[in-house]
């Protein structure tokens, strides 16, 4: 592979009927790259808990993905009310999501520690009533 | 055990129309309706036993390669879930049991076989 992949996509507020079709997206890609099951699932795992964030918490956003032959690159962006607190954001088991979102089985708290634990690469910009940008790097090697 | 086994031993049903899907193999059984919780869990090949029915369910079960869905205590499932599984190649299953005798019934039988 000596082209990079970019792909773009739109991730709408509160939508569950697309919430995870980006990651789907890349994951498949990623799968007819022949990229090895370890990494798929690590990559499938950091970007489905950064988009479903955008979702829920974010008011919707976007995701920007770049692949080349060494790593898969992905930013996902909203400009929703930003995280106060990030550090204790971070902290398994926090969680604001409200009753209507925990119902669907959200809001264990574990979006972020996932994210943390699968990218090789996590870095997270945040500003209050600005929005959120996760970037999330995983490397094939 | 394969999918067709499974179903046959247990009398699952099937709620998606899967019948390409069910020589896909079981290798495990996971049961939690925490969904973050089950994406960081799931192994590959497990029937993941879980009380939600929404679309979520779907792209969990697909991202973390499940080999099914299991919906335990007959609880009934939206058909747009189904319909949605159905795209995404998930099978569900669905059956008169709890999610602990479910799991139970399974990882006894892996472990017998291995
Ligand atoms: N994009 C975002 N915009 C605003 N707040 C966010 C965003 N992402 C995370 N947060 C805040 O950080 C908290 C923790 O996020 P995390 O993903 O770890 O858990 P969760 O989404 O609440 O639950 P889970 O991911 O387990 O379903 C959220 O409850 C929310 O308060
Ligand atoms: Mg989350």
């Amino acid at each position: 592979m000596s082209t990079k992949i970019i792909r773009d996509y739109i991730i709408p507020a509160d939508d569950f009927a697309v919430a995870g079709e980006a990651s789907s997206d890349v994951r498949k890609i990623l799968s007819q790259l022949g990229v090895s099951p370890n990494i798929l699932k690590r990559t499938s795992i950091a970007m489905y808990e950064a988009e479903i964030n955008a979702v829920i918490h974010g008011h919707g956003g976007k995701a920007h993905v770049e692949i080349d032959e060494n790593k898969v690159f992905i930013v996902i962006s909203d400009e929703g009310p930003g995280i106060e607190d990030l550090e204790l954001a971070m902290q398994e088991g926090y969680s604001t999501a409200p009753d209507s979102i925990r119902e669907m089985g959200f809001g264990a708290g574990m979006g972020l520690s996932n994210m943390k634990k699968h990218a090789d690469l996590l870095e997270i910009d945040t500003q209050v009533n600005k929005g959120t940008t996760v970037y999330i790097t995983v490397y094939f090697q | 055990m394969t999918l067709a086994n499974l179903i046959d031993k247990y009398g699952f049903k099937v709620l998606t129309n899967s019948n390409e899907y069910l020589s896909r193999t079981v290798t495990g059984a996971y049961a939690c309706d925490l969904l973050s919780h089950a994406m960081a869990k799931l192994n590959m090949g497990d029937a993941w036993v879980t009380v939600h029915t929404n679309l979520n369910v779907v792209a969990v079960a697909s991202l973390a390669e499940a080999a099914c869905v299991i919906i335990p205590e007959d609880i009934e499932v939206e058909q747009q879930t189904i319909s949605r599984a159905e795209e995404k190649g998930v099978v569900i299953l669905s059956g008169s049991a709890s999610s602990a005798e479910i799991c139970y019934e399974i990882l006894s039988e892996l472990r017998k076989t291995v």
